[in-house]
């Protein structure tokens, strides 16, 4: 398959591109943080989301959804991308939707319906460390009755303050490092047990430390198989990798096209700054990194859809060069603006916040880099 | 089975059928390609008969028609195509600036007479090119030449020299940008070409860093060259030389990346595992490799269905060529004191640090990357400024 887009993927786009930035331009963003919005998004965008169609692009149609594919989502995202939109998009359209297809018939249909009526809000609680490791899963599941007690703290679980479900991963046997011992569970946020503590996080998101203390939960929350939970989580995470990617697409191009806009725009030494050849030359540069980000993301999006093996590869590299890619953007970005780049009423700063976040989640590019050496051998 | 999977499959049958053996191994360096022509020597049988079977086929030049002497294939199967012949390993069958560069020249811009002449000798490998566009004093300035040919009726006397001309010495012709007009900088230059056996052309080798010399400098003495040998309208050659060179680029930048997904610390395991920081900058590199061959990829299928910039390829250029020199960068430190023998039976004649050496120059050939950079920033980015 060729690696552009098709012409219904087009069409996507111009539905998408659009509606995001009228709906949901940066400006969204600021009027949540500025007035210290509890939830942190907008539902009422999010079931706007649900209306068009959106939150089931990757649901089975068997299913109710679109079943459409990572290229279709992967252009939703980079337009919340772009416009830095609050959405719970990729934790709950993108990466549950991926991990609940391995689920049952029971968590399927409690889910899904509630996912395309864009009633429910998923968050991933993964990450026990402040860096993202997700085979040293320490937290324990034991039996109980005829389900499981949860023990532990998670982080770096947005939205949690707000999400219906949380999908948890913890171990029912094995050690910290090991894959195998791994299981996934779709827990209700607000089961008893669960408490919530809420920060915000630099790029204004709202993110949860989740203490779960002995929750019980049925054996019917397990999602996919006991102590197998790695293969739905690979899923999650291939899944929600390759669209943070996609984000990122959206983050840095962003920044690079308001850049870019700048150069053009301000004059220093009676001339264009963009007539300068360093920064010209700087620009091209940057321009050749996020194409070289957008080809592997595109590449990637077409494996995973295909179920082809070297997916995860693909994936791996896909989130390592997206992070570098767009890192550099929003460097770029703030450097090229000079001073005025600096102040909070330009909207690059936020660019550049909305990047550290998306570079951590997931894990960053030196984990994905990592990944690729031991995939391939080293 | 739609027609594209019959393709794949029988084109798969077809060169597990007819790729020798030998033809299934990396080429290893320039002398061990075939670049054809009339003075070429195969370096054993296997290597003619390969050049044979596949211009017999058109697959030489699979995407060019087959009254020209190609496959007449479309783009989706000349890249299935190249995906089976990657996947068995079987060498490109001909090395050929001919193929590369002056074939997509001649299909847009030369007459019906002189498509038939040429472009089947090119993809039959009967004749070898070279490239005569730069001289001393114009190297990245090109339009600036002074190469100039005289206007004497039916013919020009061409007098001038060229420089940095690959195989000078190797080739049979020459495609060469040569001043018709000295009133007008741009549209004074006609595109020409010639046989180098023409009374009055000479070269001599240069030798270059990496111990070879390929290269030469090209002399022209009253060089007659007939006028039916001019290749688009009179002083307009600079479009010709342009769109060329959109190809070379387009060559130069997938050049060397090696096979497949080929990884730099797989390929040295002892340097990965007991050089942390080494192992660090071979992971990214490989994350770089990946990236750029879905680049490359997402490139050719934008540039085959006209999506592409017409600038695109000098962006390709500037990214491959930087990422091939930064590649054998990291052969040489993770090779050691190994990848430093240069005239030694287990280094293969010095080929590792001869090839770091002679990559540094493809950021130069073809244009050089501050050039590639001045064209994306005005072209593609449409940045201000003169
Ligand atoms: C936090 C902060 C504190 C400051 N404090 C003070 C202070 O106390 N007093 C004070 O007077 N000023 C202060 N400044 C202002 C500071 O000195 C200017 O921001 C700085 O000189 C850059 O000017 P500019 O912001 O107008 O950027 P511009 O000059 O508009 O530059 C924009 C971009 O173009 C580039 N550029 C400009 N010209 C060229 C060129 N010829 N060639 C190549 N690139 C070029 C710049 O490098 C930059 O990347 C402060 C700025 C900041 C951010
Ligand atoms: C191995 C090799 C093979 C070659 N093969 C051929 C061949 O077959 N046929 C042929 O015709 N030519 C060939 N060339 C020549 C090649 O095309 C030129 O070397 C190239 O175009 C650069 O020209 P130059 O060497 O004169 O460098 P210069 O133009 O003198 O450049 C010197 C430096 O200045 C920089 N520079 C120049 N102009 C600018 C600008 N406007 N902005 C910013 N920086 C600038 C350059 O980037 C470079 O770093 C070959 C060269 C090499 C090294």
């Amino acid at each position: 398959m060729a690696l552009y887009l098709s012409d219904d993927q087009a069409m996507l786009k111009d539905t998408v591109a659009p509606f995001l930035a009228e709906n949901a331009p940066v400006k969204h963003l600021r009027t949540l943080r500025d007035g210290k919005d509890a939830a942190g998004l907008s539902r009422d965008l999010w079931k706007q989301f649900a209306e068009l169609g959106f939150t089931g692009i990757l649901v089975p149609e068997a299913d109710g959804g679109l079943g459409l594919g990572h290229v279709e989502a992967g252009i939703v995202l980079e337009e919340i991308g772009r416009n830095l939109t609050p959405s719970p998009f990729l934790t709950t359209a993108v990466a549950a939707v991926d991990a609940l297809k391995a689920g049952g018939a029971d968590l399927r249909a409690q889910w899904f319906p509630r996912i395309l009526a864009g009633d429910a809000i998923i968050a991933l609680a993964i990450d026990e460390g402040a860096k993202h490791r997700p085979a040293s899963t320490a937290m324990a599941a034991e039996r109980s009755g005829n389900g499981f007690k949860l023990s532990g703290k998670k982080q770096f679980v947005l939205n949690g303050h707000i999400a219906d479900m949380l999908l948890v991963s913890a171990r029912t046997g094995g050690s910290a490092g090991e894959e195998a011992g791994i299981t996934l569970f779709a827990v209700p946020r607000t089961a008893v047990g669960i408490s919530v503590d809420v920060d915000r996080l630099v790029d204004s998101s709202l993110s949860a430390r989740v203490t779960f203390d002995g929750v019980q939960v049925d054996a019917d929350a397990v999602v996919g198989e006991i102590d197998a939970g790695w293969g739905p989580l690979t899923r999650l995470l291939d899944a929600g990798r390759l669209g943070a990617s996609a984000e990122m697409l959206g983050v840095g191009g962003g920044a690079m096209d308001m850049t870019f806009g700048y150069l053009k725009q301000r004059k220093q030494f009676g001339r264009l700054i963009g007539e300068f050849q360093s920064l010209q030359h700087r620009a091209a540069h940057l321009y050749g990194e996020m194409e070289g980000a957008r080809s592997i993301v595109i590449k990637a999006q077409h494996l995973l859809d295909d179920g082809d093996p070297r997916a995860e590869l693909f994936v791996a590299a896909a989130k390592a060069k997206t992070g570098k890619s767009c890192n550099l953007a929003v460097r770029e970005g703030v450097q090229m603006h000079g001073g005025i780049g600096m102040t909070d009423e330009y909207d690059i700063g936020l660019y550049m916040k909305r990047d550290r976040a998306l570079n951590e989640f997931f894990g960053d590019s030196y984990f994905h880099a990592d990944r690729v050496a031991r995939m391939n051998g080293y | 089975m739609s027609d594209l999977e019959a393709f794949r499959v029988e084109t798969r049958a077809w060169l597990e059928a007819n790729c020798p053996p030998e033809m299934r191994e990396p080429v290893r360096d320039d002398d061990d390609a075939c670049w054809g022509g009339r003075n070429f020597k195969f370096k054993n049988p296997a290597q003619k008969l390969w050049l044979e079977t596949m211009a017999a086929r058109g697959w030489t030049v699979p995407d060019w028609p087959k009254a020209y002497g190609g496959g007449g294939l479309s783009a989706e199967e000349t890249k299935i195509l190249r995906s089976e012949m990657a996947k068995l390993g079987c060498r490109p069958p001909l090395m050929s600036f001919g193929i590369w560069m002056l074939g997509p020249a001649l299909l847009k811009f030369g007459t019906e007479e002189q498509k038939l002449h040429y472009l089947p000798q090119i993809a039959r490998g009967e004749i070898r090119w070279c490239q005569g566009y730069s001289e001393p004093g114009s190297g990245s300035d090109l339009v600036s030449l002074q190469t100039f040919g005289e206007d004497k009726g039916d013919h020009w006397v061409v007098n001038g020299q060229k420089i940095w001309t690959s195989y000078a010495d190797k080739a049979d012709w020459i495609f060469c940008l040569v001043r018709t007009d000295k009133t007008n900088k741009y549209q004074g230059i006609s595109f020409l070409l010639f046989d180098m056996t023409t009374p009055g052309v000479s070269t001599k080798p240069i030798l270059l860093i990496s111990g070879s010399s390929p290269f030469c400098e090209t002399f022209f003495d009253n060089v007659k060259v007939p006028k039916h040998q001019i290749v688009g309208e009179l002083n307009r050659g600079w479009d010709v030389a342009k769109y060329l060179l959109g190809h070379e680029r387009e060559m130069i930048s997938g050049g060397g990346l090696g096979e497949g997904l080929a990884s730099l610390g797989a390929a040295f395991p002892d340097a990965a595992a007991n050089e942390p920081v080494l192992r660090a900058e071979m992971a990214m590199f490989d994350v770089e490799t990946i990236a750029f061959r879905a680049h490359s990829e997402r490139f050719m299928d934008e540039w085959k269905t006209g999506r592409a910039h017409p600038a695109y390829s000098n962006l390709m250029k500037y990214v491959g060529t930087e990422l091939n020199k930064k590649r054998h960068e990291l052969v040489m430190a993770a090779g050691g004191s190994d990848a430093l023998e240069w005239e030694s039976a287990r280094s293969k004649g010095g080929a590792k640090p001869r090839t770091w050496l002679r990559t540094k120059a493809n950021s130069i050939e073809g244009g050089t990357s501050e050039v590639m950079l001045n064209v994306v920033a005005k072209r593609i980015l449409d940045m201000p400024g003169a």
